[in-house]
């Protein structure tokens, strides 16, 4: 059943991969309609299969990296379907599908047993901690999308080569605004993410910081983020620069994801 | 029964002939009456635009239709045959109905897929049909060419891009801007191009104009013409960061505007972008400003080179147009050919027959007893009633087709009896849409 929930996840990704990037060179909006079902149809059934596994293992299924990938592109695709429904840029999915589909194959090639959960996240925060960082992650890679269509769209006009892609592509204007959106959502789950896991590492580890490799990189991160935001309020960072900070900040943030799980030992490397 | 087209366009007559023969649209109902009085013309419309002039019309006879036509626009305009014939163009048969789809659907025009030819045919039609000069073919023709002009504007993209400068200008301000109702358009120098320009943005719906001149007087002057606000030429820089979009078209002999003014208004602005449009030459605005972030300059010849590609791709859009047309001319030319008289005389006497059989086998079935002899008077007398019945229409529909308006007859016995014809008939739109 399990198995059966995931292979239709992967299936429907795939299919909405597809059609958004057909539509990507025929924007029709019959084809965008079709896509933003079939995204979301994957969606409901992604759900499902995490729902169907929450209550198989009794936890919150973001323990390994099979579950955690899963996760992270379930929340990618929740949110752009949030950011689709209210910005009416259907092309958006072209450069954010490919990306919930890579992380969902990668997820499968990890083992995908339920294990006996790790005694040290037997806790109420496990729920509250990594839901809140793969969200805000999903929200900074929903911004990494539309950070690459702005630059592509501003190369367009600063060179002034106005071809089809940059008819088909959104004004500057909405992607700087989709990435600021992203970033107003992202920074305040990845900050509560930050203090939820310190005060759960109080409980667990009895401290609140022990400068793990996790701990450090998203603090990176953070900082990062945060002066993005600062610049954002106060310079007016905008534009190609927070563009271009926005795509830094997820290369960033998927080293403190994967990279510290998979290459530096410490506290939160599981695996 | 035949459409033809004599006319003549921007394509074989310069202006000075073209203004010689427009009609005005004022009193369209005197030559449009003389037109259908020609004998041997039964219908008629006159299309009179800057472009084009054109007459449709319906005739029994080709050649002597279309000469009576010519004869007729060179009378009426007081030209002599020999000045105008050499600018004339005639058509009948399938290349009229081409022509005309290719004229309405915006094919044939001085731009391709400029909007406002449709709007001229369809008031050309208004006056058609109200001095009812137009009948049961050219209102059915037009109506078919009006459907057809809109499925190429929805199935290609043949008026998707600006193909004027200062459209170009607008639909870039679009794109870097997304909404323009919270923007400010500013006005250096003044020009034709320039207002022309400051018009499209506020019919865009740009919130305010600035304007400033190095006469503050002429600034007053246009700043009121847009209800705008005059800028004194010396304070430029103090105000230039108030402005999102920025149209510079002065006299100046050198830049008057370089990338450190830019960087220090950009700077002002919190990096709010900047699009500057430089329609002057020698030009105004120094080329590297272009190079400061979330500043866009585009010059003249950068617009030109916008519209030049969106011209191309319009071209590559009519080629998909001509497909369209020749699908529905063949549908037209099917719908037209059933309004001969013969294939209408089949058809109705196949109906009365069809008829006739059903209730005869109904009474004999339950005519057990009948004798081989009566039922052969019975079949004799009820063959003899449809003959005495359609005698008459059909001897009428012959005659008419020799040289009368065989259309009128064909048609309302088509539905009057519901006929289903080698054809299908093509789908008529409602008047209403002459409104549009």
């Amino acid at each position: 059943m399990n198995a059966l929930l995931f292979n239709l996840t992967m299936g429907a990704y795939f299919l909405a991969t597809l059609t958004y990037l057909f539509y990507l060179f025929k924007p029709r909006p019959t084809l965008g309609r079709i896509s933003h079902w079939v995204i979301s149809g994957g969606f409901i059934i992604h759900c499902m299969f995490t729902l169907d596994r929450y209550l198989e293992a009794g936890h919150t299924p973001i323990t390994n990296l099979h579950e955690s990938l899963s996760f992270f592109s379930l929340a990618i695709v929740g949110i752009f379907i949030a950011f689709e429904r209210k910005y009416k840029v259907s092309i958006l999915g072209s450069f954010v599908t490919p990306l919930a589909l890579v992380i969902l194959l990668i997820s499968a090639l990890f083992p995908s047993a339920i294990a006996p959960l790790n005694p040290a996240l037997k806790s109420k925060w496990l729920a509250v901690h990594t839901t809140m960082a793969f969200f805000g992650y999903a929200t900074f890679a929903v911004a990494f999308g539309a950070a690459i269509m702005y630059l592509i769209q501003e190369h367009f006009l600063k060179n002034k080569r106005l071809g089809p892609l940059y008819q088909k592509l959104p004004s500057l204007d909405t992607l700087d605004e989709i990435n600021y959106r992203c970033l107003t959502f992202g920074f305040p789950l990845l900050t509560f993410a930050i203090i939820s896991g310190a005060i759960w590492a109080e409980t667990a580890w009895g401290t609140y910081w022990s400068w793990d490799p996790k701990e450090t990189w998203s603090l990176i991160t953070w900082f990062i983020y945060a002066a993005l935001l600062h610049g954002r309020l106060t310079t007016g960072w905008r534009g190609r620069r927070a563009a271009i900070l926005a795509i830094i900040g997820f290369f960033v943030m998927l080293f403190t994801f994967l990279g510290v799980n998979l290459l530096l030992p410490g506290l939160h490397s599981y695996k | 029964m035949n459409i033809v087209v004599v006319g003549l366009s921007h394509k074989t007559a310069t202006v000075e002939i073209r203004e010689k023969v427009a009609f005005a649209p004022t009193h369209m109902d005197k030559p449009l009456r003389e037109l259908v009085a020609l004998e041997d013309i039964t219908e008629g419309i006159i299309v009179s635009t800057c472009n084009r002039v054109e007459i449709y019309a319906t005739t029994r006879d080709i050649a002597g239709g279309i000469a009576r036509i010519k004869r007729f626009l060179t009378d009426y305009h007081h030209i002599p045959m020999e000045a105008l014939e050499p600018h004339l163009y005639s058509y009948h048969g399938e290349t009229a109905i081409r022509h005309v789809f290719r004229v309405a659907a915006s094919l044939d025009s001085m731009v391709v897929g400029e909007p406002q030819i449709l709007g001229q045919i369809k008031t050309a039609y208004g006056y058609a049909a109200e001095y009812k000069s137009s009948g049961i073919i050219l209102n059915r023709f037009l109506h078919k060419a009006f459907s057809v002009a809109k499925r190429v504007r929805t199935e290609t993209k043949i008026a998707s891009s600006a193909v004027s400068v200062s459209f170009a200008a607008v639909e870039l301000a679009k794109k870097i801007f997304g909404d323009l109702s919270d923007k400010t358009v500013m006005l250096i120098g003044a020009g034709e191009m320039c207002e022309l320009a400051a018009k499209h943005f506020l019919n865009n719906g740009v919130r305010g104009v600035m304007v400033t001149n190095r006469t503050y007087e002429r600034a007053v002057k246009l700043a009121e013409e847009f209800d705008g606000k005059a800028v004194n030429f010396e304070e430029l820089f103090d105000q230039l960061h108030k402005a999102d979009i920025i149209l510079s078209s002065t006299g100046a002999p050198h830049h008057i505007i370089g990338p450190k003014d830019v960087e220090e208004v950009i700077r002002r602005r919190r990096q709010k972008p900047m699009f500057f449009i430089d329609i002057a030459v020698p030009r105004d605005i120094d080329s590297r400003v272009n190079k400061v972030p979330n500043v866009y300059l585009y010059d003249m010849d950068d617009l030109q080179g916008v519209v030049a590609t969106n011209l191309e791709q319009r071209n590559r859009e009519a080629q998909k147009a001509e497909a369209i047309i020749d699908q529905e001319i063949g549908q037209f030319f099917k719908w037209l050919s059933t309004l001969d008289a013969t294939p209408t005389i089949v058809a109705l006497r196949g109906k009365f027959e069809e008829v006739r059989q059903v209730e005869l086998g109904k009474t004999l079935a339950n005519w057990k007893d009948i004798e081989p002899e009566e039922q052969k008077r019975l079949e004799a007398c009820t063959a003899a009633i449809i003959n005495k019945l359609l005698h008459q229409p059909t001897s009428l529909l012959k005659r008419a087709g020799q040289g009368g308006r065989t259309d009128l007859y064909v048609d309302a016995l088509r539905n009057l009896f519901d006929l289903e014809m080698a054809a299908q008939q093509p789908e008529t739109e409602e008047l209403g849409e002459l409104e549009e």
